[in-house]
This record gives C-alpha cells, structure tokens and sequence, in this order.
C-alpha cells in the first residue's frame, strides 16, 4: 500500500520530529526538496522539547567544535530563520573550576583550541568569574567563558522550526511510528504504522529510537537510550546572566528571565523507550542538589518545583553520528548526540542538506561517521 | 491495646513496609485500620498535624468555640479517627509526599517522602493513594485578586483555627459542598451578604431521571435540611451567570448577571466554589491511567473492583477514585485495603469475597443518589470555559484564556504541548488550579471531547520540596539501598 498521499512523492523522508529531524527538514526544504517528516508521537515531545535549552558552544569535543561553531552562527540569527525569536538570548555560558588544579586543565584547553583557530573560549580569573557570577562559591579560582553561549526555549524553538519547514512545504505526520525500512530500485520504502511511504533519501532523526531504525537498515549501533534528568526551581530574585557548568561533578545551571532556575547536568534516571516514561533517580538528584548547595549558596533555600526527564541517546564516545551511512546509498544519520545536540540543531540541519544536494560538505563530520562502530569490513554486509 | 505510632523523624521509618497510605482522610483511615487487621505492615503518609482530611480536618482535636457550627457529619469522622489511631500502623503526620515509583530493583514501590525537613525513600509493596478531592477551578473574571478565595479554603481555616471572615461575605457557585459552607458559615457568625447559586437551570432536565434514586437515597435528607437551614438564614438567589469579581488592586464588590440583567453587590470577601474533582497529581505522576468522566467533568483514575489502578500495586481509594463523598470513600478505603492484603497473600480469594460483601452492598447504597447530584450540579460551561480572553487561567504563570485560545489556532493541540509553549500548568500548582480548564479549553476549541485531548502530565516533586531537603537524601548506591532495600 502507498500513502504519500496529496503532496505527491517526497524527495526525502526524514525520520524522527526532534530539533534534528525538524532542523533538516527545514534546510531541505529552503533548497526545494519535498520533505515527508514522520513522528511517532509529537515535534519535540522527547529530548528536543524537554531539555535544558542550554546553546552552547562551551567545552565541547573538539571534534564537534566547527558544527558547534556553523550552529552558533545560526542560532544568532534564528528568528530571521525561522520567524519566531525560540526564546533565544545571549547572555553567556560559564566553565567554573572549582580547584586550581581543574583551571590549569582548562587554559590547556583553550590554548588547544587557540591553535586550532577558535577563539570563542576564553579563559577567566577569579575577579572575571565573581564579575559574571557573583553568586558563586568563594573557593572557585576561575573558568571559562564562551560569551556568544546562550539557552533557548526547546521546545518552542522545535515547534518553530518545524513550522518553518512546513511553510515551505515540508509535511509533518504526528502520531505515526516507522516499522521496516526497504530499499530497491533507488527508492526508499518506509512502512509505518499509517501505510508505506517512499522517497529516494531517508534520513535517520529518531534520536533515542535511531538505533532501531539503523538497525532497520541493516546497520546495527551501540547506541544506549537514557533518561538525562532535570529539575528546577520556584522564582528566585535574580541573581545570575551566564548559564553555569561544571565539569569534574555533573551541573548545569541556569536562571531564567522568570527568575526560576534550572538545575541539570547529565544525571541519568531510567528511560523505558517502549512506554514513553522515564523514572527518576532521587539519590543522583539529591547529588545534583548537593553541588549547588556548595557552589551556590544562595540557592539553599530554594524550592525545587518539578523534575523530569527526556529520552535521549548516547554513543559510546559521546559524540553524535552524523553523515550517510555505511551500508546503504540514499540513507542518511543523524542520532546519538549524548545530552548535547540541542545546541547543534541548526548546523546540522544545514549539514544534511547540503550533504543530500550536493553529495559533500565543508564541515568536518569525518569523526561522526557511523563507520566507526563498524569493525567489518561495510562491503561484505552491504544491503541486498 | 496496640495503637498507632507516630513517625517523627525518618530514622524511625522501616526500611520497607507491606502498605505505605497516602493520606489520612476517611479513605486513608478506613484502609490503615483494615489492612492492619489482616496483618500487614502499614506506613500512613498525611500531610496535616493530625488525622481527618479534608472533611474530617482536626476531628481529633477538642472542639475550639465555633466548632460546632461544624455540624453533625462533620463529628462521624470522630470514631473512624479514633479507631485509626488505635490501629497498629506507622503514621506519619506532618509529612510530604512528593514522589511516588516503580522500584529500581525487584518489585514494589518507591516513596519520596519529606519529615521534619529531611526527605527519604521509602519502600513499599504495594500502596494506596487516598489523596482527596480538590476544588474544581473557577477561573473568572477576577479571580486573582486579593479577598477573593474558594470557599474550601475558608473552610480549611474555619475547622483548623476558628476563624471566621470579617466584613461582608458573598459566596458563589453551585454543587452541596457549596450549601453546607453557607450553613457552617452562618452558624459560626459569618455576615454572608448573599449565596449566588449559579445551577444552570437547564440542569434539572438533565438530572430529572436520576431523581427517584436520589429520592430514596441518604443524600435527600442531608440535602433538604441544609437547603432549609441556608435559605431560612440568609439571601439566596438563584439563576446567577456571568460573575466577575471587581477593584482596584483588592476586591470591592462582585459583578453578576440574572435573569439577564447585571447586579453588583458590594463585598469584601468572595467566595468561590463549583464543586470537587479527585485530586489526582500523585497518581498522575505515577503513571496511573486516567480517563475522563463525562458527568463529573475531569480525570478520574481508571480502576477496577479493588481500586487497583493501571500500576500494578497501586490502588486509589476516596475521592481520589471520582467523587463519592466521606462514607463512601471510608468504605472504598475498606475495600481497597482487603484488595492489598489478598495480592499480598494475607487473604484468599474467599476470605476476600466474603469480608468485603458487606462493604460493597453498603457502598452501593451510598452511591445511589449519586448521579442525580453530579448531574444537577454540573458546573455552567462559561464558569469552566473562561468566553473572556483576559480572564487569567493558569494563576501561577499568569496564562490567559486569550493566550490559551491563541496557542490552540497556532496548532497547539494538547495540555502537554500548551504547557511547555505557555508555561501554564508549570508553576508551583502543578497544574493543580488550570489543568482541567486547559484540557477543556483546547477540547472546546479544536471540537473534539476532552478524554482525546488528554491531561496534564504531573512530574515529581508533586508537592515543592527545598534544595535542602533534597541534598538530605542518602545519595550513594550503598546508602539508598540501605534504606531503600
């Protein structure tokens, strides 16, 4: 059974209504490509509606460093993109050390990336760091600051994109769930819980589901679903700009223009990805409330208001895969971005875009390749 | 005789209980006092300094001047709260329950709990929710302002300190609860200016086939003599639509439409009230299927003929289970604690049939009735539905029905997805004070019935707890386990 229904056949299908999938959708279709997007709940109903918004550039992998780059660019002109401002503002994003030990770590790294041609990090004294957060912990001797950071709305800013895309004709289905995928002749067949629906590129969005669909296409990954947890707080008088992060204990920390603060930083609780649910891990959250009771002191009496959780993939060298698969022509990734591709949205999109029109990109994404999960040679397990 | 301990301090927890009871109203009381007779290890979870609930709220204490003005069913809940209180069960006073799971490891559930200002896990096999009812939203024009409340919460001061409002009240709105405030108001010596009953007329057409159960029913003559000690004692007028409260940053008078003309009376105390609706967050935020009850107007937990819900051990007894009243809910907690004790092997399936036969007939006599009630008191749709666009719906984030109606034609199409555009729903409430308005709002806007649009997904903390508290929990795998098990 065919369902492509009025819009004729798609050029591209695009699996999974997440930032990613939405993203790519829309750079589709700005270069004219018919899009069939399918989601099998709603845009942004996972880790790309739920997450902390954080837009960061900030200590990241080096080897997502120019996408990270290519996406903060996007991002500071996202409303001109997408015709909706997604919450976006720039105020900052802050690396603490909270040893002298963690700050020497750090001007390493920003000499590193100095070298590569990034300047975008900066290291900071103690003095910088009590001017940009003052309600930090005494014992902080510096950090670093990337100043075009920022945070955005989630899921407002997958809702915009998405609406964008439709704007220029891509279709979104809500509520319909991929169940094989097939390749003959140069055309994709994708069969859904809603009919079969064909195009000759498919890509793969589908975030903590990806793996599944990979493996659809004969393409197995190591890929591990989690349930990144957060919290946040009543309103508080305002008291910081800059997002905060830490990296030797798990934090990420942020005070909205409402005053109420958000408290994450990776802690994981346990996704059930059949179901939908995610329960929580108290203890790991107390953990999480326990380092924000030392570095902020401030925050000791706040009330926590809520906690939750997205379902989101993770690769075991915590860096996405992204590119065209290994195995099958006309099959693109882009999946396991391990509790930090929200940021990475934009670029992305664009990446595949121009990866499906053009055959190439300019932007390195050599070490996203799915290959690398790959130890056979592809050639021998090469789809029929 | 053994009696109830009381819990304290979380180091006297047990590690794990057979039954851990949510709330120490009628339900809660009635299910401690059952399963403790069949054996089980029992932990009573309640969030008020003593037994009682809602209804029963400080039954145990002695009665203040005024108290009496409580009425007669107000001193049944008396024997319940003292047979509870003999019961050998762990009770909890003063605590805050704020999360509620499926265990990490092997079967039972996980309770996040607040004593004294330090916050624990405990374990429990299975669990009954007797959570309550809460007041149905009132979202009219304002509604925010200061000296304007729900009546419950005059109530809620009324049984737990005496107090008794100043100056000229006006209470308005439709449903039983909303008569017997009047009374307990005017016996305790309130100036009540008026009773606005905003019943829709059409209502009796659509009651009137469930009048001869009511008729034969207990509820008739409650009902009839609190209409006759109300209407005797002060002005009621019926027919009301269209209220708003009005004044300049505090409310000075209440603004209403009858019999299609507009009245303002002046007041200085509004207060509010359309009915009941299961308080549902614990459960919500647990995972239990819901589903929407046509005469009632909300979420009702989907159970079967032990309360279990769609969580395997979880059961859901009192007006949390839909709204039946204090005798029932006492009679479901019964019910639902010979349900738990069966699952957990300390009854067969006999002894379980036989020991709750009574129990079901005695339920099914105080249920009949029932239906001409949730019929006749069915709130008006524009006292649900907010038609203004600058009425506030969600009071926390300060979201509007205009905002709300606006999202909806930009292709917003559930609570879940308003919530995370608006923020409505995401304040300290919990969508506690909007989420039924928001399901009906979008329901009504894109035309479809409320059960597709669905509810408010509710995440833990169900009620706020501190940073503190928080960062109190044993946080290592070693500790949790040790007190978790």
């Amino acid at each position: 059974m065919s369902a492509t229904g009025a819009g004729g056949q798609p050029d591209v299908i695009v699996i999974g209504g997440g930032i990613h999938g939405c993203s790519s959708a829309l750079h589709c279709a700005m270069r004219g490509m018919r899009v069939l997007v399918l989601e099998k709940d709603y845009p942004g109903r996972h880790a790309s509606g739920v997450n902390a918004g954080g837009v960061r550039q900030l200590a990241r992998d080096f080897a997502e460093v120019p996408l990270s780059v290519l996406s903060m660019a996007l991002w500071h002109r996202i409303a001109e993109l997408v015709d909706d401002d997604c919450g976006f503002t720039s105020d900052g994003q802050v690396l603490v050390a909270e040893t002298e030990e963690e700050l020497t770590g750090f001007r390493e790294r920003v000499r590193k990336l100095n070298d590569l041609g990034f300047t975008h990090e900066e290291l900071i004294d103690v003095t910088e760091l009590r001017r940009l957060v003052p309600a930090v912990s005494d014992s902080c001797p510096g950090g670093i600051v990337s100043r075009q950071d920022g945070a955005a709305v989630p899921f407002r800013a997958t809702q915009a994109i998405r609406r964008k895309a439709e704007t220029l004709g891509a279709r979104v289905l809500e509520g319909v769930r991929v169940e094989t995928l097939a390749r003959r002749d140069g055309v994709w067949t994708v069969a859904t819980s809603a009919g079969a629906f064909q195009a000759p590129v498919v890509v793969n969005a589908a975030g903590a589901w990806a793996g599944r669909i990979a493996a659809m296409a004969g393409e197995p990954v190591p890929l591990k679903v989690i349930a990144p947890m957060l919290m946040i707080t009543e309103r508080r008088p305002h008291f910081i700009e800059p997002v905060v992060i830490l990296r030797g204990r798990k934090l990420s920390f942020k005070q909205f223009a409402n005053g109420t603060v958000l408290i994450g930083g990776g802690h994981e609780g346990r996704p059930n990805p059949d179901t939908n649910e995610t329960i929580l891990d108290w203890a790991k959250l107390a953990e999480s409330a326990q380092t924000v009771w030392e570095v902020f002191p401030v925050m000791r009496g706040a009330s926590i208001m809520r906690a939750w959780a997205g379902i989101e993939a993770s690769m075991p060298d915590h860096i996405p895969v992204i590119g065209p698969s290994a195995r099958n022509d006309g099959l693109y990734h882009q999946f396991g971005f391990s509790a930090h591709g929200f940021q990475l949205g934009p670029g992305t999109g664009a990446v595949m875009a121009e990866l499906i029109a053009t055959g190439a990109t300019n932007t390195p994404i050599d070490a996203f390749r799915i290959g690398r999960f790959q130890h056979d040679p592809p050639q021998s397990a090469a789809a029929p | 005789m053994a009696e109830a301990s009381s819990i304290t301090t979380p180091a006297e927890l047990d590690a794990a209980y057979d039954l851990a009871i949510v709330g120490a109203g009628p339900a809660g009381m009635a299910a401690a006092k059952e399963a403790a007779g069949h054996g089980l290890s029992v932990l009573v979870l309640d969030e008020n300094a003593g037994p009682g609930g809602q209804i029963y709220r400080a039954i145990t204490r002695s009665p203040a001047p005024g108290l009496a003005a409580l009425g007669a069913d107000y001193w049944k809940g008396a024997p319940l709260a003292a047979d509870f209180l003999a019961a050998p069960v762990h009770y909890a006073a003063g605590t805050t329950v704020w999360s509620l799971a499926i265990a990490a490891e092997g079967s039972g559930h996980e309770i996040g709990v607040s004593i004294a200002g330090a916050a624990r896990m405990v374990a429990a096999r299975e669990v009954i929710l007797a959570t309550g009812a809460l007041e149905r939203p009132f979202p009219v024009p304002g509604w925010t302002l200061p000296g304007v409340m729900t009546a419950g919460g005059a109530q809620t001061m009324l049984k737990a300190s005496g107090l008794v409002p100043d100056g000229r009240v006006v209470l308005a709105g439709s449903g039983p609860l909303l008569y017997l405030l009047a009374a307990q108001f005017v016996a305790a010596g309130a100036n009540i200016s008026a009773l606005l009953d905003t019943t829709p007329s059409a209502n009796w057409g659509r009651a009137l086939p469930h009048l001869p159960a009511f008729l034969a029913s207990p509820y008739l003559r409650k009902g009839l003599a609190l209409l006759w000690k109300t209407r005797r004692s002060l002005r009621v007028m019926r027919g009301v639509s269209a209220i708003s409260a009005e004044g300049d940053g505090k409310l000075a008078s209440v603004r209403f439409s009858k019999g299609g003309a507009a009245e303002t009376l002046p007041c200085d105390l509004l207060l509010l009230h359309q009915g009941v609706v299961p308080n549902i967050n614990l459960s919500n935020a647990a995972g239990c299927a819901q589903d929407w009850d046509e005469t009632q107007l909300c979420f009702t937990p989907r159970l079967d003929a032990w309360f279990e819900s769609s969580v395997p051990g979880v059961a859901i007894a009192g007006d949390g289970a839909g709204i039946a009243g204090a005798e029932s809910a006492a009679l479901r907690g019964t019910l639902a604690a010979i349900g738990a004790a069966f699952r957990l092997g300390h009854l067969d399936a006999v002894e379980r049939d036989s020991r709750a036969a009574p129990v079901r007939a005695e339920l099914a006599r105080m249920g009949r009735g029932r239906a001409f009630l949730d019929h006749f008191y069915q709130p008006a749709k524009p006292l649900r539905i907010p038609p203004q666009d600058d009425t506030i719906v969600c009071r926390c984030e300060e979201v509007t029905a205009g905002m709300i109606r606006a999202a909806v034609a930009h292709g917003v199409t559930g609570p879940n997805q308003m919530k995370s555009f608006l923020r409505c729903g995401m304040g300290p409430c919990q969508g506690r004070q909007c989420g039924l308005t928001v399901t009906e709002m979008i329901a009504e806007a894109r035309g479809l019935p409320p059960t597709e649009i669905g509810a408010l997904r509710l995440r833990p903390p169900v009620k706020p707890i501190t940073l503190s508290e928080l960062a109190s929990l044993p946080k290592t795998e070693a500790a949790t386990r040790a007190v978790v098990r």
